[in-house]
């Protein structure tokens, strides 16, 4: 009898023990880094409930509301102070009428330590000239005859013009093109490096990247709306300027762990 | 041997404790087809995980869509506003309702439902999945004008339903649920993706020099600009079920996805329409008021009403619009028909 309760026992047991989720299953990284992304206009925070208010007034001097912001961040890379670079070769579609990709998580463990962090702003020639269908199906494709690809930003929103009516403006970031059209040429590249600076890299770190969105119309070239406002994209002297004034727009945010 | 008899029945009630599987009758899967140009280019339909596609529930769906047993006289179906021969739209700028009363919005055509991804449906985006878009008709007093419950009753007493029901979701106790779901399971078959573009795509079929200068006009940022909107050779979908005020109006008698969130930063907004198969599904715009493509053409060109809520994507909106050239407006108009895919209208899976 007490044989027979004994099998039945690990039997039992054996039930429960092979239905039963293993440990594996929920592994999580010990080091989980994720980006968070922020936007501003100088100290004052912007997110998508402050779109389509003219609010906000450039350095020029144009009032503007934003409706629209959304672009792509690549290449995440960690440089440690050995000089030895993890690369994140992904990229992360930002949209702020989205909050669910203002939180980017790496896939990718990276050991505690501290470590030089960079990204790229847009996408590199070679990403950018890959099929990427999330994109496509975010209808984010820059067309072939402007150099095709994809967009690295499109900021959209309307502004007060000189005779003091709404106009609408397209600040839209692509790779810088000539001659648009069966063979578009390219003058330079307008993608960009932003370096975040050192982090430390814990248990379950949280980047906080902020962009301040003034910026773009700020440093080096003062940008009036007025004179560019829509049909950029072909453009390449506005592309430049976006490119130049792109240079201080991210910076490092609240590290946390 | 009792110990025998003892293991073999508790390793058998292991089994049927590990086990998902029911013993009984399971309908057969049937996924998607996704066309090539699709999975070439865009991310994989929704479809969702409680209710998945099966032979069954198709076919159940397909006959609940063209069955006037959903309307309260039983006079119109699903399909009496949505025929296939205008891609599941229909030729009129409002559709009439059982009762001969004309609703306000234009019926939207159908196909390539599964691969909205935002899963917000109508123009003004109130149904946030196909299966819940299905309800509302049903009961809307200038459609079909029934009520769900004498609907269910009508349904199960008909000698048909319940075992196809059976058929297709293990349960002849038919509710309101399961059937929006094989509706649901019907309209996300509706594919179109053969038409001359979609070949020319795939390298099948040439171009004529017209159409193509038509594709560079719709492409250029400083020609028609119709891209950031209604998709490229790289988003097949030929939209972004995006919602936007595309300069229809100065003022709003129909507030359209504002009238949805309540934001009057919405007012105005209609969810861009796919430009497939324009041949079939005049008129155009949510309220049908342009009976024409080339009143379309027209609109964007030089009709534009300024509003508080335009869409900043809208350009030259003091000058009406884009400003076209007869001859641009022609080669565009061109383009866009290569759109259409005749194989698709007249597919008899997705006849009656």
């Amino acid at each position: 009898m007490k044989k027979r309760l004994f099998t039945l026992l690990i039997l039992v047991s054996f039930c429960f023990i092979s239905c039963g989720e293993d440990l594996d299953d929920n592994f999580i990284p010990v080091n989980e880094t994720t980006f968070k992304f922020t936007h501003h206009w100088e100290d004052e925070i912007v997110n998508n409930t402050d779109f389509n208010t003219l609010q906000y007034t450039n350095e020029f001097g144009n009032v503007l509301s934003i409706e629209r912001l959304r672009y792509v961040i690549s290449d995440i890379t960690f440089t440690s102070t050995n000089n030895e670079a993890i690369v994140i070769y992904a990229y992360n579609l930002v949209d702020l009428a989205d909050n669910t990709s203002l939180n980017y998580d790496l896939e990718t463990e990276i050991p505690a330590g501290s470590y030089n962090v960079s990204f790229t702003f847009g996408l590199d020639n070679e990403d950018n000239s890959e099929n990427h269908i999330d994109l496509n199906s975010a209808s984010f494709n820059v067309p072939d005859m402007m150099g095709g690809g994809y967009h690295y930003m499109q900021f959209d929103g309307k502004f007060l013009n000189t005779n003091s009516e709404e106009q609408g403006f397209n600040y839209h970031a692509i790779r810088a093109v000539d001659n648009a059209g069966a063979n578009p040429t390219f003058p330079q590249d307008t993608f960009f490096t932003v370096d975040l600076g050192t982090v430390n890299i814990s248990n379950n770190t949280e980047i906080e990247v902020e962009m301040n969105v003034a910026e773009w119309f700020k440093n080096p070239n003062l940008w009036d709306l007025n004179e560019f406002n829509q049909m950029l994209m072909p453009n390449s002297t506005a592309q430049i300027m976006m490119y130049n004034n792109g240079q201080n727009v991210f910076s490092l945010g609240t590290v946390s762990y | 041997m009792k110990k025998g008899f003892f293991l073999i029945t508790t390793l058998i009630l292991i089994c049927l404790g590990c086990s998902n599987d029911d013993v009984g009758y399971e309908p057969t899967l049937q996924p998607l087809e996704i066309p090539q140009i699709f999975s070439n280019n865009i991310i994989a339909p929704i479809i969702p995980t409680d209710n998945p596609q099966t032979v069954e529930g198709v076919a159940l769906g397909k006959k609940l869509f063209f069955d006037t047993i959903l309307s309260s006289n039983g006079t119109q179906a699903c399909a009496s506003c949505h025929t296939p021969q205008n891609a599941f739209t229909d030729n009129t700028p409002t559709s009439v309702g059982i009762d001969g009363i004309f609703g306000t919005r234009n019926s939207m055509p159908l196909f390539n439902l599964a691969w909205n991804y935002s899963e917000r449906f109508n123009w003004d985006g109130t149904a946030l999945s196909l299966e819940r878009q299905a309800e509302e008709p049903v009961e809307n007093p200038i459609e079909l004008h029934s009520e769900w419950d004498n609907v269910v009753t009508r349904l199960q007493s008909y000698p048909e339903y319940p075992e196809l029901f059976r058929l297709a979701f293990k349960t002849s106790t038919i509710t309101k649920e399961l059937t929006t779901k094989a509706i649901a399971q019907f309209e996300r078959t509706l594919i179109s993706a053969n038409s001359k573009f979609d070949k020319y795509s795939l390298g099948q079929a040439t171009l004529t020099a017209q159409e193509l200068n038509g594709l560079d006009i719709f492409l250029r940022e400083d020609k028609g600009d119709c891209f950031h909107c209604h998709g490229n050779p790289n988003n097949p979908l030929w939209t972004d079920n995006s919602f936007h005020n595309n300069g229809l109006d100065a003022t709003f008698t129909d507030l359209g996805l504002g009238s949805v969130t309540g934001d009057p930063n919405d007012n105005g907004k209609f969810r861009s329409s796919s430009l497939r198969n324009l041949a079939y599904t005049a008129p155009f715009m949510h309220d049908g008021r342009f009976a024409t493509l080339d009143d379309v053409i027209n609109h964007y060109s030089e009709g534009l009403q300024n509003s508080s809520t335009i869409d900043p994507l809208m350009k030259q909106i003091a000058q009406g619009g884009v400003q076209l050239s007869e001859q641009e407006k022609a080669n565009l108009k061109a383009f866009l028909l290569t759109l259409s895919d005749s194989s698709f209208i007249n597919n008899p899976d997705f006849r009656n």
